[in-house]
């Protein structure tokens, strides 16, 4: 029996190269769910930060929810906000390091309930920051609850026969009331579920680190998303779910440009 | 040259922040403190030494932005009063976890909920014991002058840096605004951006080079084990404050049958129960805990050894008092007098309650 040592270089020869994870994700095991789009929407973060060369100055804010523990997974300096507090957080490391890029990772539990007083002052004053939007109309983290942005019908543990509106409130579409705001620049609302989509929402992530390094305000980046786990189907499903239902509500597209 | 002015507490506060080299304040404003706010808004230090000044949207808001700049190795501070105090604690848990310096001032109103706008000391519990959740301490130190709202902001950023905790001034209504003489303080640069990831490169967030690994602020870790370890860091850390941060004053002490214990406005008011007393006969004297966490316990034990009696004077209902008499240890009596809900006490009137409840009883 032969055996010889095969080494990454024997498999992927110079020239067939045609994907490399960004250095600025680290090498670990993510803890998001199989088929979770987070995964994706931090890649798209870090590249957007690795093909801009702002690595060394950057400031990342991960929130409570899901991505909490997105420090561990993005390689440069990071702080960890209490639930929904990240863009107060940014605000105060901007104010005392303005000519470094800071921005805000949050789900919509974080950003559209425990934070909305956070987001919307935040967005008011124009903070010059980046806020990433992942939308997947749940509480994932806590094991599927409702959240600000759950469909009205849709079943959570916490809406166990469908969100009754008229006792819960309808599906809040912050992206839209901040985008009204003077103080934001740039307000859009993308997904990750497809490729096409994923292209579309690199380039609006890359737009909005532009408008922070030329002093425009506050931009937002939505990210409808699923959650496979918390709406009980297999990844296919909730993306064809999320397809069908979430962006029949969500629209995606520039809201602000 | 020195610069004697005659300053309110809450002002003398803010100008001392700018004078001890802060980078940031953040705020919101409530009675009896927004004169913190306005001064620094007035006075625009941005262009006095570059330190930040900004309205937050709420006491939860700013007590989060001292968070995210405290973070980068940036001196912070942020005040405000009992129930604005109340909704900061959350993120003061957060950075006593996070292990974040910083410096917040609670200028004490009466309470329980939106209560008054009058003095009182009743977040005593609230400072020392911790207020928000976890196992975790803050420096506390409490002035009685204008001239210690002034001096303990530049000690309080020292402290919070030395040993990487929030540090709180207690002060009260009363405090903050009166107006009194003060010498101000020298003006400390600030530090530069250089400087900062010199000292503090194996934790500030100033953004990653190549040559270190990444700095991560945060009080979160899933694993017990690990959570245990950091409690127990916390703790070490806490004992070294213990064993190294007391400050008090005492007055009068050395041949006293009585003692009073008294910090902030009580202070002050004690001070002329002292005299009151030996004016009448009564060998009175004072310590004033200048650091209520870490509280003067020994100096307390000390003196229990030979005196009659200790009265705790507190604008409350009795919160100190559960220190004084744990560090007196049935030595001796222990009782407390307090005016609750903004009320302040007499001296005449605290005579009589020491009267009535160590003498005449004993």
């Amino acid at each position: 029996m032969i055996t010889t040592e095969i080494t990454p270089e024997d498999i992927i020869k110079k020239g067939k190269l045609v994907f490399q994870k960004t250095s600025f994700m680290n090498d670990c095991t993510l803890s998001y769910c199989p088929g979770c789009g987070h995964g994706v929407a931090h890649r798209l973060v870090m590249e957007v930060i690795d093909e801009m060369g702002i690595g060394e100055d950057t400031i990342g804010v991960a929130p409570v929810g899901c991505s909490v523990l997105a420090y561990e997974f993005m390689n440069i300096d990071m702080q960890q906000a209490a639930h929904g507090r990240a863009p107060a957080v940014a605000t105060g490391i901007k104010r005392v390091m303005p000519e470094k890029y800071v921005f805000t990772y949050q789900g919509d539990g974080d950003l559209a309930a425990i934070g909305t007083a956070e987001t919307i002052h935040a967005c008011n004053r124009g903070e010059n920051i980046v806020i990433i939007f992942v939308n997947n109309g749940i509480y994932g983290m806590t094991g599927g609850q409702m959240a600000p942005t759950t469909l009205a019908g849709m079943k959570s543990s916490t809406s166990p026969y469908g969100r009754v509106v008229e006792t819960m409130g309808h599906p809040i579409k912050i992206t839209e009331m901040v985008a009204t705001l003077p103080g934001v620049a740039y307000a859009t609302r993308q997904a990750v579920h497809e490729a096409k989509y994923v292209r579309k929402t690199k380039k609006a992530i890359r737009k909005a680190f532009e408008n922070q390094r030329d002093n425009k305000g506050t931009s937002i980046v939505e990210i409808v998303s699923n959650c496979n786990s918390g709406w009980k189907m297999t990844p296919e499903e909730s993306n064809k779910w999320l397809d069908e239902n979430m962006l029949a509500y969500f629209p995606l597209g520039d809201i602000k440009k | 040259m020195e610069e004697v002015k005659l300053m309110k507490g809450n002002e003398a506060m803010a100008e001392a922040a700018i004078r001890a080299g802060a980078d940031a304040y953040f705020g919101y404003p409530i009675t009896p403190q927004s004169e913190v706010i306005e001064y620094l808004m007035l006075e625009e230090p941005h262009k006095r030494t570059g330190m930040q000044v900004l309205q937050a949207e709420s006491e939860v808001a700013a007590i989060n932005m001292v968070y995210g700049a405290a973070a980068c190795g940036k001196r912070v501070m942020t005040s405000s009063s009992s129930p604005g105090i109340s909704l900061k604690l959350e993120g003061i848990s957060y950075m006593a976890g996070s292990e974040l310096p910083c410096l917040i001032a609670n200028v004490m109103r009466g309470g329980p909920g939106l209560g008054t706008i009058q003095p009182g000391q009743s977040d005593y519990f609230q400072a020392v014991k911790g207020g928000g959740h976890g196992d975790y301490r803050l420096i506390v130190l409490a002035p009685s002058t204008v001239q210690e709202m002034a001096d303990f902001v530049d000690l309080g950023f020292e402290l919070a840096f030395e040993y990487r905790n929030p540090v709180m001034i207690l002060s009260d209504g009363a405090i903050g605004q009166m107006m009194e003489k003060i010498s101000l303080p020298d003006q400390k640069e600030r530090i530069s951006n250089e400087e900062i990831i010199k000292r503090y490169n194996s934790w500030a967030t100033t953004g990653k080079p190549e040559t270190r690994e990444r700095n991560i602020i945060t009080s979160l870790d899933l694993k017990p084990e690990r959570q245990e370890k950091h409690n127990i860091h916390l703790q070490n850390k806490y004992q070294r404050i213990e064993d190294n941060e007391v400050r008090y004053e005492t007055i009068q002490c050395e041949d006293a049958d009585y003692i009073l214990v008294a910090f902030g406005s009580s202070a002050r008011i004690s001070q002329k129960v002292v005299q009151l007393g030996r004016e009448k006969g009564l060998k009175i004297g004072l310590i004033r805990p200048i650091t209520l966490w870490p509280f003067p316990t020994e100096i307390i034990s000390k003196y229990a050894e030979k005196v009659k009696g200790f009265l705790s004077v507190e604008m409350n209902a009795g919160q100190m008092v559960e220190d004084v008499r744990l560090a007196v240890n049935g030595k001796a009596p222990v009782e407390h007098y307090g005016k609750m809900g903004g009320m302040i006490a007499t001296p005449s009137e605290v005579l009589s309650a020491l009267e009535d409840k160590l003498i005449s009883n004993h």
